[in-house]
């Protein structure tokens, strides 16, 4: 158990990487890349079709849940795993995005490329709104604030007629295709593919960060918010960077997914969401990308593949936040150590 | 809120209902303020020892809901069409659900302090950790209910005639809605005087105020953790029994709302304060009711929440802030 509990993938990955040449990375990436953007077809191959789900079409799963949860996940990472704060909310921002892209698509002549900006200004205007007060305090009062915000956007979203009350909005319009690939629900695929490329975009946007001034701030701010500000960090411009850019991620998801199905409606947004998306976090690894990749594809496939699983899917992601941060708080990739890292520059 | 506020003909920005309906409202407004001051003292007891939120209040609640309406149901063999009981038996039986529903919820109150924080806390982890194995038990034991209900609600039998026991000009005092107010009062009041004179009472305070400290006074930590836990949790039960007798039925989920009210409410009146929540919870009580009838039932939840942005906005602190040191818990 110990042993198990001492295992750490992140490092003996980033081990073999560090060992490797250019030539050869670049050809694993590709690889990767390839298989990934493959994906929508392993299900009609006979080697492959185990991948398959019972009930929901494989194409659709792969959209949403998987891609989606993945890009949500990377969003929520950058709060909850880089700077540490708590967001139990992030259903909202998921939420704003996906109503965004409903009434304008619906009212106006915007198409989704058009309106895809616009979800993640709001969103990410929301997020300045909601963190303005709240960053200044301690972590648990945005857990609790963030927890009553999810459920706020659901209650207006019912309330509101501009929203279409509990019925919602339908019709909405289908992307105008990007270099003939056709959106539609016979193309799947190319939902799944614009999926991937956005989260190829958030992870360049967070190892770019992470490199950077705002990646440091992030990481002392995580560690000791008191030292932080000691050493001159503006913690609340951060913290609020953070929500912020966090929330502009939901909002993407969002407004994708409202194009994906079409339609939306505010059942669609529960507490649910934001535990399954912080679930996700959680066990693939707090603040390491390629954990919260691993994490959310797993939870966010298993139930959809094994079927039993899914009336108890809440009661399974609860437990194991509960073990995991019991048993191995660091998710099943933590993130790297920052000893190695000064040893590492310490030798250089 | 289900039912008895319901009563009340409302519709968008009715201010004229304030008016003609002043006194009724004010005594709604105190009834679910108390129960709401019962809920947020197991916030606030276990934010004065810890120094965290306990998220898994509102389950604790809604375990607490449970436990009375299964022991009248189950145990005592009543349904939905039974009739209302009087005397002697009335008072054992309510008694039994109200000790039931206290005590359910105080043991669960006291394993989620073992299966959340314990252990973590001995491992010396940070808040974050704690903050998400302590919501990650609330989502095992509302799933739990849900998936034990099958997302259905459950009827608390009507056992006690509710009567107007007396008019104060042209508002009738409900029977169920006197027995709120007193025995939440007197609830809070023993909490009170617990705190403030027991030995263990001293050992919460000494625990609020410096965790090192008093472990070097010889005070057994985890055993006082515990015992706050339990008592918040004595207390958040108990508000469960109230809330039953008032409204009647109960869902998985009910927690939720009622959860981040009570903890808007020990915020409002200054998290940490035993004080602070009787006042916090009144206020918030007498807003909601208010609030409702001018904007309508549906925006309820809206306002606590808005409530709760600015009260952190302007007075983090709360109402109370520090400032009744004494009975800091």
């Amino acid at each position: 158990m110990a042993n198990l509990r001492n295992l750490n993938l992140r490092d003996r990955g980033a081990e073999i990487w560090e060992n490797w040449n250019r030539p050869k990375r670049t050809a694993f990436v590709f690889v990767i890349l390839g298989l990934v953007v493959l994906l929508p077809y392993a299900g009609a191959f006979s080697f492959t079709s185990i991948l398959n789900t019972p009930t929901a079409s494989y194409q659709a799963v792969l959209v949403y849940p998987v891609g989606m949860y993945v890009l949500m996940a990377l969003g929520l990472n950058i709060v909850v795993g880089k700077s540490g704060l708590l967001d139990l909310g992030y259903v909202a921002f998921f939420a704003i995005g996906a109503y965004t892209a409903a009434v304008l698509g619906t009212r106006t002549g915007l198409n989704i490329w058009e309106i895809l900006p616009i979800g993640m200004g709001l969103a990410m205007l929301s997020g300045v709104l909601l963190g303005l007060p709240t960053l200044r305090l301690r972590g648990d009062y945005l857990a609790i604030v963030t927890l009553g915000f999810g459920e706020i956007v659901r209650i207006v979203a019912i309330n509101t007629p501009a929203t279409g009350g509990p019925n919602g909005i339908g019709g909405v319009p289908n992307p105008p295709s990007i270099l003939g690939q056709k959106f539609n629900l016979d193309n799947l695929q190319g939902y799944f593919w614009i999926v991937v490329v956005m989260i190829l975009l958030v992870i360049w946007m967070i190892r770019r960060f992470s490199a950077r001034r705002p990646g440091r701030a992030w990481e002392a701010i995580r560690q000791d918010e008191d030292v932080a500000m000691l050493m001159g960090v503006p913690v609340l411009r951060y913290k609020i960077w953070s929500f912020s850019i966090g929330a502009a991620v939901g909002g993407a998801a969002g407004v994708i997914f409202a194009a994906k199905s079409a339609f939306v409606a505010p059942d669609m947004f529960t507490f649910n969401i934001s535990v399954l998306i912080l679930s996700c976090v959680v066990f693939g690894g707090m603040g390491n990308i390629w954990g919260v990749i691993l994490g959310s594809t797993i939870l966010a496939y298993l139930p959809e593949r094994i079927r039993f699983i899914s009336n108890a899917r809440q009661l399974v992601f609860g437990l194991a936040l509960v073990v995991i941060m019991n048993v191995r708080p660091d998710g099943l990739l933590p993130r790297k150590k920052r000893e190695k890292i000064t040893a590492k520059g310490a030798t250089k | 809120m289900p039912g008895y506020l319901q009563v009340y003909e409302m519709s968008m920005m009715n201010f004229s209902v304030v008016t003609s309906q002043f006194w009724s409202l004010l005594l709604a407004g105190v009834a679910i303020g108390f129960i709401y001051v019962l809920i947020s003292l197991g916030y606030t007891m276990v934010y004065g020892v810890l120094r965290l939120i306990n998220f898994a209040n509102s389950e604790i609640f809604m375990v607490g809901t449970f436990a009375a309406i299964i022991v009248s149901r189950n145990f005592f063999g009543y349904g939905d069409t039974s009739d209302t009981i009087h005397g002697f038996k009335l008072y054992y039986t309510l008694a039994a659900c109200l000790i039931a529903a206290m005590l359910m919820s105080g043991v669960t109150a006291v394993i989620v302090e073992l299966v959340a924080y314990r252990r973590l806390r001995a491992k010396g982890t940070n808040r974050l950790a704690s903050l998400i194995s302590a919501i990650g038990t609330s989502i095992v034991l509302s799933e739990g209910a849900r998936i034990l209900t099958h997302s259905r609600p459950l009827a608390n039998p009507r056992l006690l005639d509710k009567f107007f026991v007396f008019n104060l000009g042209s508002v009738g005092f409900r029977i169920d809605i006197i027995i709120v107010i007193v025995s939440a009062a007197l609830l809070f009041f023993a909490v009170d005087r617990f705190v403030n004179k027991t030995l263990l009472g001293k050992a919460i305070r000494a625990v609020s105020m410096s965790e090192d400290t008093s472990r070097l006074m010889g005070i057994n930590l985890n055993r006082v953790i515990s015992a706050t836990f339990f008592i918040g949790g004595l207390m958040t039960g108990a508000a469960a029994f109230l809330y039953d007798l008032v409204f009647e039925n109960t869902k998985f989920n009910i927690g939720f709302n009622l959860g981040l009210a009570a903890f808007t409410a020990a915020v409002l009146g200054g998290i940490g304060n035993l004080r602070g929540a009787f006042f916090g919870g009144l206020t918030l009580g007498l807003i909601e009711v208010f609030a409702s009838a001018i904007f309508g039932a549906q925006w309820q939840s809206v306002t606590v929440f808005v409530v709760l942005v600015l009260v952190l906005l302007f007075k983090p602190n709360g109402l109370f802030g520090e400032a009744i040191q004494q009975s800091r818990v």
